[in-house]
């Protein structure tokens, strides 16, 4: 059900670009219009989201260790695991960040004749890397079409990305990449049994808008040529505030920036804010020093507890009894 | 006590989820799942909202007019107040990372005890009153209404939840449902929905010292009868001190060592390895429990708990706190205690009066675990030390929930059975350290009436037992938890008889050689050592 709305929903905004650009001609609204509004909403609700989160404080000093603690000075402590300065949280979270390093400990469980066996499994892994890298390589890209000249960091960057120099133009891997591995994050979705019964529309719509971004992406690349000069000045007139719309550029293109716009502004209300909450998770962002520094909670405020002289009071007589001290005699 | 199915049955596990959505389908309260709801008496003794008396398996749970106004506004002021629940509740993806990481998944197949479902459980509600796609398009962005039924389903898998985290250690975000279930947990209770074996360890905590309300001259002849079998094992007779001002240092360790074997045990080897260094060192029976079933009910209610070590360390005068073996009271000092009750400004960094080790890593909240104290004395060579007199051990080490994942404490106890005994062996590393499983039994689940609950939690435990008993003939599976000792023998006994469960200081202790003592014959179990069977004990 979700999957299928989600589906439907992407081909309808399709549809809605195609009519507008090829038939109600309205070229500035999906060149530039909405992609304007969709940039304001993606920083301003980045914005928001991030305040929120930063808001609330973290009361209590809750990494999640998973190796040897600092102890005695022979003992060896695991540093990246179970830090303990800033510097080890700052290893930790580059694992976590760059490689998924939780993601590489799982294994899969199976049960056979009453006993549980695990078994390395690391496709979600390599399908979560595939997936995030070659779609920041992609978008990494795409800087082309917001600078003049173009630097020169992104030669290099494609002639890497493209270095099996095969067709014309040359195919970028990341492209291919970033598409079948999404296919692979899709087709998880609908045959891990478990993890299609968690999913909410709200997995499968990213998914859906992603592909299609891709696929229009590649399919205006590689197949319906676009005038790629006119691409070039009006995206180059969104960055310099100078918009313009040049005659002639396909329609695909105008489709393409529209699912980005979408997705754009879809960002900040969705899970996709996973991105920048990886970073703030007090499980992983903090180091395991609370019995070395003292951490204050902004809203620690005084209990009430149950005082020894209460407990004298009520015991006294059989403390004495059992020749434990008592404070009164 | 509920009937539980045998062995091979529970072992038929289905991890298929069925084709109807989540959402729709209701949830069954299936005996010897759950636990009964507190008494009315406990909930009074530490002033907690709606005392009743009712019963889970009722349909009328006697709750507030109220509460869906209550619950709403405690989920929002607790968004305000832990960047952890926002967040968790924004960024989960549903990669299903987590799905078959819960030992209670593993054990029940029963798909709301994935992880990622039971925080959905909570999150559900929290999209549709507390976000914008929710308020709007509800279900279609997954959102759900708060009714009375949703309340009973947070009850019912909250409480099938240890707070273990192992599910953490596998997000790529690092989500842990354990701090999910810990803020549904304090949400419930201010409905007055408890259980009661965790409100009643809580009141008697509260009012007398400890779970167990061990009265102050029951605690001290709990520990004369130990001392009775220390001096019929070893000859030499230990004089413990209570209460008492100007020793250097606290001892406090979960009441549980108290009472009931095998925790006893471990409690004479604390006993004996003291008397052997000749430790300045008191028990309390005011702050006589380290282990802290506040944790389970809510934050506030652990603080106060809590609070009695360090004021009872403040009374007396010591200099350092010593803390014996126990889980989630070593997660309670490495994590919160400070944050909540210090500073401890009033102690002084610990040093090992043996050894002269300075425990730098204990310099803010002054408490030292006893494992690394042990593990220093071994190092430094002060403990002589047999370890033939363990032989008939074939040992394996369970790592606590708590104190790996919310510690890191894993090479301590494994340097010193390793130096107590000859025969040691590890589990399947999928199972151990970081990614240990849970007794089955821990954040307040190891009741009674819970008890298929409890076999079918422990199941991957009990089955990487299983491997190594098998395998090298483990008979002793070893930790420092106070709940894996009172939990892990019933475990045990269920699913891989002929493994028995013990502290790490009852090896110690075992293996010690004490100033004076006479010629051992048995070990602290009363059972005759290696080759001394049919010796004469006198
Ligand atoms: S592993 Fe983390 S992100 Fe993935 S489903 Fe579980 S809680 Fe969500
Ligand atoms: S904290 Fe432990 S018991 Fe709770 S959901 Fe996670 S893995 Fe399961």
């Amino acid at each position: 059900m979700g999957a299928l709305f989600s589906f439907v929903a992407v081909i309808l905004l399709i549809l809605l670009a195609y009519v507008g650009v090829e038939v109600a001609g309205m070229q500035p609204i999906f060149g530039i219009v909405i992609p304007y509004a969709a940039v304001l909403t993606f920083i301003a609700g980045v914005i928001y989201r991030v305040i929120k989160w930063g808001r609330s404080p973290i009361p209590f000093h809750i990494p999640t260790t998973c190796g040897q603690q600092k102890s005695l000075p022979w003992i060896k402590q695991n540093k990246l695991e179970n830090p303990s300065s800033s510097t080890g949280v700052i290893g930790r979270m580059a694992l976590e960040v760059f490689l998924f390093r939780s993601l590489f400990r799982l294994s899969k469980s199976e049960l056979r004749d009453g006993r549980l066996a695990y078994g390395s499994d690391k496709w979600l892994w390599l399908a979560g890397m595939a997936f995030h890298w070659s779609f920041l390589i992609v978008l990494l890209r795409h800087i082309r079409f917001f600078a003049t000249p173009v630097p020169s960091y992104l030669n290099l960057l494609e002639s890497l990305d493209g270095f099996l120099q095969v067709g014309v133009p040359r195919l970028f891997m990341t492209g291919i990449i970033l598409l079948l591995a999404v296919t692979y994050l899709l087709l998880r979705r609908f045959y891990i049994p478990q993890v299609r019964y968690i999913s909410l529309t709200s997995d499968y719509i990213p998914l859906f808008l992603i592909m299609a971004v891709a696929s229009t992406g590649i399919l205006m690349r590689y197949f319906f040529k676009v005038d790629i000069v006119g691409v070039k000045e009006l995206t180059m007139g969104l960055v310099s505030f100078n918009p313009t719309i040049p005659k002639g550029i396909g329609v695909i293109f105008y489709i393409h920036i529209f699912l980005i716009s979408i997705l754009f502004a879809y960002f900040p209300f969705s899970k996709l804010v996973h991105m920048g909450g990886v970073f703030l998770s007090p499980t992983r962002n903090l180091a395991n020093n609370s019995r070395m520094v003292r951490h204050i909670n902004p809203w620690n405020y005084p209990v009430k507890f149950h005082s020894y002289e209460e407990y004298e009071e009520e015991f006294r007589k059989k403390m004495k009894d059992a020749g434990i001290p008592v404070e009164k005699e | 006590m509920a009937k539980v199915p045998k062995p091979e049955e529970l072992s038929k596990i289905d991890y298929k989820p069925s084709k109807k959505r989540w959402m729709d389908t209701p949830v069954e309260f299936k005996e010897g799942m759950f636990c009964h709801g507190t008494r009315a008496k406990y909930l009074e003794t530490v002033g907690f909202p709606n005392p009743r008396e009712w019963s889970s398996k009722d349909e009328d749970w006697k709750l507030p007019e109220n509460w869906k106004e209550i619950v709403l506004e405690a989920i929002k002021e607790r968004l305000g107040k832990y960047r952890s629940f926002r967040l968790f509740m924004d960024i989960c993806v549903r990669c299903g990372a987590c799905a078959d990481k819960c030992q209670f998944f593993l054990g029940t197949g029963d798909p709301r005890n994935m992880p990622v479902l039971r925080a959905e459980l909570m999150r559900s509600v929290y999209r549709r009153y507390f976000t914008a796609p929710g308020k709007i398009m509800g279900r279609l962005a997954g959102g759900r209404e708060l009714t009375y039924d949703v309340l009973k389903e947070w009850w019912y898998y909250f409480y099938q939840c240890s707070e273990c985290r192992r599910c953490s250690v596998f997000c790529p975000y690092g989500i842990d449902q354990a701090e999910i279930t810990m803020i549904g947990r304090e949400i419930l209770n201010l409905l007055g929905l408890n259980t009661d074996w965790i409100a009643g360890p809580v009141a008697n905590c509260y009012a007398k010292g400890n779970h167990l309300g061990l009265e102050p001259h029951t605690i001290k002849s709990n520990i004369e009868f130990m001392l009775d079998d220390i001096e019929t094992i070893t000859g030499i007779r230990i004089e413990p001190t209570f209460n008492r001002k100007g020793a250097e240092i606290l001892f406090v360790t979960p009441s549980g060592d108290l009472f009931g074997d095998p925790g006893t045990y471990t409690c004479m080897g604390y006993l004996m390895l003291f008397h052997e260094l000749g430790l300045d060192y008191t028990w309390s029976t005011y702050a006589s429990e380290g282990g802290n079933f506040g944790f389970f009910t809510s934050m506030e209610m652990a603080k106060r708990l809590n609070a009695k070590i360090y004021a009872e360390a403040k009374r007396l005068g010591v200099k350092w706190i010593l803390g014996g073996e126990c889980g989630h009271m070593w997660r309670v000092i490495n994590q919160y205690m400070d944050t909540w009750n210090g500073p401890a400004d009033f102690l002084e960094v610990p040093v090992s009066p043996i050894t002269g080790s300075r425990f730098d890593n204990a310099r803010a909240t002054r408490m030292v675990h006893v494992a690394e104290f042990t593990a220093d004395l071994i190092k430094q060579g002060k403990l002589k030390l047999d370890p033939t007199r363990n032989d008939h051990l074939k040992v394996t080490f369970h790592d606590s929930c708590n104190t790996a994942r919310g510690m890191g404490i894993f090479e301590e106890p494994r340097y010193i059975i390793k130096n107590v005994c000859n025969h040691f062996y590890e589990m399947p590393e999928d199972t151990i350290r970081e990614k240990t499983f849970c007794c089955g039994s821990g954040a307040g689940l190891n009741a009674g009436e819970n008890m298929e609950l409890r076999m079918r939690g422990g199941f991957p435990r009990a089955n990487a037992v299983n491997y190594v008993h098998q395998r090298y003939g483990v008979n002793m599976l070893a930790n420092i938890c106070a709940i894996d000792r009172a939990a892990l023998p019933t475990l045990m006994d269920y699913w891989v008889p002929g493994v028995k469960v013990t502290g790490v200081h009852e090896l110690v202790a075992n293996a010690l050689v004490m100033k004076g003592e006479k010629e051992r014959t048995q070990d602290l179990r009363l059972e005759p050592l290696p080759g001394k069977e049919g010796a004469e004990n006198v």
